[in-house]
Parts: structure tokens; sequence; C-alpha cells
């Protein structure tokens, strides 16, 4: 490697990685994804309803009973006789539930009057206790004996294992759920750092450009060697960034998981897929590979998109201009991700194996595939793709960069871009 | 002995002719003016001389061999728009061009030390560019030029911006510069400051060397024939005195005095012991001068008449 490429990489990385925002996000970045996967439960904990009393007016009679009697402390149901106008004039109910003579036949003209705003999880309740006491008296007609624990048989929940066979003849249980989670989970982190990263080439290049250090520059280093460190320089940052998370995830995994588990681990045949999702995130070596693909399809993705991004980034004078030309970049990225999350479904489909081989969406798409535990080769020819078209995307983009660095003032069409390309 | 040469060299943008079969040769050792109007291609001739581009057609020789992308050591650049990184800080940003003119740590710190001494600013070390003032920056960037003792300086309107103080300081570390053996290529729009420091000049207009050789040598022919005297008398009686050899004549009046100024152009064979004789017997001689025309004044005529006769299209596809 040339001693100016060493030195150009050397700034834009040290550049970035000294920043405060940076350590900031590195840091805090894994603590936000804990916060939002516990986000449900924190949710359910402290928005949990607060104690409601809700008078019923009962037209049928029946209906009333079951609900009263499944009152609890945060929702407490009483049968009530007065009129709705005076019910609900009395400020001591939460609201006033009206339900009318035909509500078995034609469960729609239940009626929750409030005096305040709604609650979801209130309402959800309250339509779940109706629907289980208007099934009660819809069994009572057929009066068949046992037909409650008939129904309460027929109630089917199959809990699947799959067990993929490998191509060494051993068996490996698996669960789609959770190869779609993880599959997600890559596919989405790959989106963000191919669009993030990518446009800090692309601002960093029109920044240079306008402050008309570029010129400077370009009298010491080569133009190509100018760009090149730059997409290297950043591409390093994005780097430094997923290795830095792996260490910390491996760390709080092996530290923090075995305190959160119920003593005896989970147990396994009532919640197979939560307990393959321990054993995996239990595993050093399973969060390696995992990352070690996002590593291997971000460098290429990156290198890849970022030279895109360079270019355009070198023809324009500002941030307003390029606008128009990133959409060049920017769709591809996200095409990529809507056929990735397509391809969680159906990972072995014409559309996902395809996709998942050609470059523009191969990053995205490959890793939503790769949980899924597809075959080695398709995974080798994506990347030898993907990294074949990177050397032949860096060539082009250097070809316009070399040119267009230094344009002012007219802004660019394509056509200009491809005409500078060609230029000897 | 020349530093650079440049043959012949061309160079075309998008049906654009930037340069046309462009020649000069600069003499080591001495500042070099590169004038022309705006557009002309000088911008893009720095650009090769600096290997930033290639030209299409043509060679450029640099101390001897053809011009190379390992020569930019020897070569300093000062564009005429100037920049830098802004938050990157002052110390650090010199250190990063210094590297990257080939220079280890040790020589940069060694340099930048002796350039911040010079200009007082070594506690501006760890300021941010952002947070200089623009003369500040310029000071930086000039540093950032001359760092790596370059064989080549090239300086594009160097003057702008700065105030007559530090402009003249800077002019001073040019001259300096050029005494302990730098070659220097001026280019500028300010022609006062070319006929104080150019020893040679090439002037570009629409893509083509139009005029070059050594300043007091142009100036000298330019003046061919142009006199400058003062008198007491009749200017009338002078220009009958005189007769055919006068083909222009232009007089002042001073209010303060009855002493009358004139400039003249002769006939370029007109024999000048003659002519002052002719004259003296005519009106009273005060002083007879032989008058060499401004760089302002050669500029303007010598692109007027370029564009008369070479009225060509610079568009060609």
């Amino acid at each position: 490697m040339n001693n100016n490429l060493f030195i150009i990489i050397k700034r834009e990385f040290m550049e970035r990685v000294a920043k405060k925002c940076f350590i900031f996000t590195t840091l805090l970045m894994p603590l936000l994804m804990l916060l939002m996967m516990a986000m449900p439960t924190l949710i359910m904990v402290f928005s949990s309803p607060s104690a409601k009393k809700v008078a019923i007016i009962d037209e049928t009679g029946i209906v009333a009973e079951p609900l009263v009697e499944q009152s609890n402390e945060d929702l407490t149901f009483v049968k009530t006789d007065v009129a709705l106008e005076s019910a609900i004039a009395d400020e001591d109910y939460y609201g006033v539930l009206s339900i009318p003579a035909d509500v078995v036949e034609n469960p729609t003209g239940v009626k929750l009057y409030l005096h305040d705003g709604g609650s979801q999880i209130t309402e959800q309740a309250i339509s779940g206790m109706i629907d289980e006491a208007v099934r009660q008296q819809r069994m009572k007609k057929y009066e068949i004996d046992n037909l409650a624990e008939i129904m309460t048989y027929l109630d089917v929940d199959t809990s699947l294992q799959t067990i993929r066979i490998q191509e060494s003849g051993e068996e490996e249980q698996t669960s789609s759920l959770m190869s779609f989670g993880i599959g997600l989970f890559m596919t989405f982190m790959l989106y963000m750092f191919l669009l993030l990263y990518g446009q800090m080439v692309m601002t960093s290049i029109i920044e240079e450009k306008n402050n008309r250090v570029l010129e400077v520059v370009v009298s010491s280093v080569s133009p190509s060697d100018l760009m090149l460190g730059k997409i290297l320089g950043v591409g390093l940052v994005a780097v430094a960034q997923v290795i830095i998370w792996v260490v910390l995830i491996c760390g709080l995994s092996t530290a923090v998981l075995p305190l959160l588990l119920p003593e005896g681990g989970v147990n396994a045949a009532s919640s197979p897929e939560l307990a393959a999702a321990v054993e995996s995130f239990g595993s050093v070596s399973f969060i390696l590979t995992l990352f070690g693909y996002v590593l291997v399809f971000l460098i290429g993705g990156f290198l890849f998109y970022a030279s895109i991004f360079a270019a355009i980034g070198s023809a324009v004078d500002n941030v307003q201009d390029a606008s128009q030309l990133t959409s060049f970049a920017v769709v591809p990225i996200i095409i990529g991700l809507m056929v990735g999350l397509a391809a969680g479904n159906d990972p072995n489909s014409p559309l996902a194996l395809w996709s998942s081989l050609i470059p523009l969406t191969s990053p995205m798409v490959m890793l939503m595939r790769v949980p899924f535990g597809i075959p080695a080769w398709q995974i080798w020819l994506s990347v030898g793709l993907l990294y074949l078209s990177f050397l032949f995307m860096v060539w082009i983009a250097a070809k316009i960069y070399r040119v267009g660095i230094f344009m002012y003032g007219k802004k660019p069409s394509v056509r200009d871009l491809v005409r500078w390309a060609r230029y000897k | 002995m020349s530093i650079l040469k440049v043959e012949e060299v061309s160079k075309q943008y998008s049906g654009h002719l930037a340069l046309d079969k462009v020649s000069l040769e600069i003499s080591e050792g001495k500042i070099f003016g590169l004038l022309g109007p705006n557009g002309a291609g000088k911008t893009t001739l720095i650009r090769i001389i600096n290997h930033i581009t290639a030209p299409d057609s043509g060679s450029v020789e640099f101390m001897g061999h053809q011009l190379t992308a390992k020569d930019v050591v020897h070569i300093g650049y000062l564009p005429e728009e100037r920049g830098l990184y802004k938050k990157m800080k002052v110390g650090d940003q010199a250190l990063f061009f210094a590297k990257l003119k080939g220079l280890s740590s040790r020589e940069a710190n060694e340099q930048l030390r002796y350039w911040f001494d010079r200009f007082g600013i070594s506690d501006w070390w760890n300021r941010k560019i952002e947070e200089l003032s623009k003369g500040m920056a310029q000071k930086i960037q000039f540093i950032i030029t001359v760092l790596h003792r370059p064989k080549l300086l090239i300086f594009d309107e160097p003057f702008s911006g700065f105030d007559p103080i530090n402009a003249n300081l800077l002019k001073d570390e040019i001259l300096k510069l050029r005494d302990e053996g730098a070659t220097v290529i001026f280019s500028t729009h300010n022609m006062e400051s070319v006929e104080k420091l150019c020893d040679d000049i090439a002037l570009i207009n629409r893509s083509r060397n139009i005029l070059s050789g050594n300043v007091n040598e142009i100036r000298t022919r330019m003046g061919r024939g142009r006199y400058r005297m003062s008198f007491e008398g009749d200017p009338q009686r002078l220009i009958a005195s005189l007769g055919r050899v006068v083909v222009d004549a232009k007089f002042s009046e001073d209010v303060n005095s009855n002493v009358i100024k004139a400039e003249l152009q002769l006939q370029p064979d007109a024999p000048l012991r003659e002519t002052i004789s002719l004259a003296n017997e005519a009106v009273e001689l005060v002083s007879f001068d032989r008058a060499l025309p401004s760089m302002n004044d050669i500029f303007i005529r010598t692109v007027a008449a370029a564009e008369q006769d070479g009225a060509r299209p610079v568009f060609k596809e």
C-alpha cells in the first residue's frame, strides 16, 4: 500500500473515531438495543390500568353476571338498574357499559361510555370478556353435555420443532422464527450502516470540495488515492463500530444473560423458541459467526455503495444538488431491505435467491437468508460477485471523481457522469 | 538552466480547448509570472504542472526528466481558492500535509516549529482552523505550501486576502525562498507586483501563450519609440519641428508651472540624438526620458491585439 493512501486513511479514521458522538453512539447503541427489546415488558409493567369501576346496564340479564364475576382489582364491574343518563352522570364510574338485548345473536350493539379518554388495554379486556360470555351463552343453546370441555379439547396449539439436516448429516434443531429474527436484525443493521456511512462519504467529499481544501490535497495525492482513502477510512470506522459492539454483546451475553434466566434454565418443551434463543445468544461462537457474516457483507456492500456515493459527492457542489442523484444509491438499498424482508418469509424463493446474488441487493437479502441455513456455495458466490463488482465500481467512481471534483457551478446530470467516466 | 519545460501542451474539456499547444520554459531560481485574463487556461496549466491532471498531448519536463507523480514532493502549491480542514487543529493539519509531501514526523515537526516561530504563531498549534480569522488561516496555508522546502513553488494570487503589512511580509518570504534557491511560479492579476517581483513572464490568452520572455526585455521591446519629455514652450512648434518622426503625442500642462509634459510615440527607427536636438531648438527642454510601458499596459495591449487578429473560435467539437 502506498504511503499517502495510508496517511489519508488514518486522517479520515481518526477524525471520526475521536469524535465524542462516535464514542457515545458506539457505547450506547447496544444498551439502547437491549432497552428496545425490553420495551414491551416495561410498557406492560408501567402502564397497567389503574383501578376502574364500570357500571353495566344489561338488557339481557345474563351477560353481566360473568363479567361481574371476573372483576379484579384493576377493573371492577357493577350491575346497575338506573337509566343510562343517570349512570353516565355518576362521576363515581369510570365508564358505563350498555349491553343490548340481542347481544347473543348480534354482538355489534355494545356501547361503552367513558368520561376520560379510552385505554386500549381496558377496551380489549372488556370486549374479550363479552366475547367469552356470549360464547358461553351460544354454547348453552346446543344443550350438549361437556361442550365446554370439548371446545377446550378442540383448541389445538401445535408446537413444531424444526430439525435441519446439515450437509455433514448432523441434525440441528432450528426455529424459523428465530432465524427470521436474526436475519431481520442483521439485514436492518446492514441497511443502516450502508445508508449512514455511505452518505457520510458523500457529504465529506462535498465538504472538501466546498472548502477548496481538495485542491491542496490533490496537489500531493492522486485523486483516486484520495477517494479510496476516504472510502477505506470511513469503512474502517464502520468496521470498528461493529467490532466494538460484538465485544460488548459477547460480554453482556456471557456476564448478564445467566443472571436473567430462571434457575435450571428455560423449559425447552414449553417454549422451544425461547430455549433456542437463549442457547444461541449465550454462545460466544454463535455471536461471532453472526457478526462475521455481517462484516463480510458490510465491507463488500459498503465499498460498493460508498463508491457510488463518492462519485455523486464529487460531482455536485452541495447536498441539495445531490438529492436527485443519491436516489441511484438509496433506492437499491431500500429495495434490498424490502426484498430482504420478503425473503425472510420464503428464503428459498427464486426472487430471494437471485436478489441475494446480484450485488445491488445481495448484501441485505443474503444476510436475511443466511440464518435459515442455505447452501454454502450460494453465500460464497454472492460474496465473490459482490467483491468483484465493488472493484469495478471503485474503478468507475475514481474516473468520475477525478473530473467531478473540479466541476463547479453546474448541477450535473447522469449523462454528465457517464461522459466523465469515459474520459481518457 | 531550466527547472520546468512545458512543450506543446494541449488539454481539452468536453469540447472546450483549455490549452492549445502551450510551450514555456522556467529558469531555475527565478520568479516566473504566469499572466492572463480569467478563464485563459492558467489554472489548467498549473494543474498539469502539479500532476493533478494529465495533458492530452505535449510534454512536461521537470528537472530534466518527464514529470511524474513522485515529483510533486518537490512542488509546493498555494491555490487561489484557499481551503483547509475546518475542524482539524492547526498543528495536526500542518503535520498531515507535511507527511503527504513525504516528510517524516521529526522533519515535519522541526520545520513546523521553525515556521511557527518565524510567523510568531506558536500558540495556535491546538486551535481549530474554524476558530482562526481568514488572514490567520492564510498564514497557515502559506506555511503548509512551503513546509517541505519545495524546489518549485506555485503561488496563485498569493496576496489576495492579506492586509498590506502581511502582504509585504509574504513578499519578503517569497523573495527569501527564491534567494535560497527555489523557483517560483507566480500567477496574478496584479501587474504592479509582476513588475516588482518577476524575472520572466508568460501571458496566456484564450488557451495560447501569446507573449513570453524576460520582463525587462519585454518592456524595452514594447516601449521602443516611447519617450516622456517635459519642456517650456509651444507644443505646436515642437510637433512641427519634429515632423514625420512623431507617430503620436499627448500633452498635459501643469497648472502650477509652465512646464508641459509630453508622451511621445516616435518611429521605431527615429535617430534619437537628432530628435533631441531638434526638440531642443523648438522648445526649452527640461527632461527627456525613455518611457517603459507598465506591465498593465503591455497586458492590455497584447491581449487586445491578440483578440483582434486572432478572433478564432475557442470551441471546437
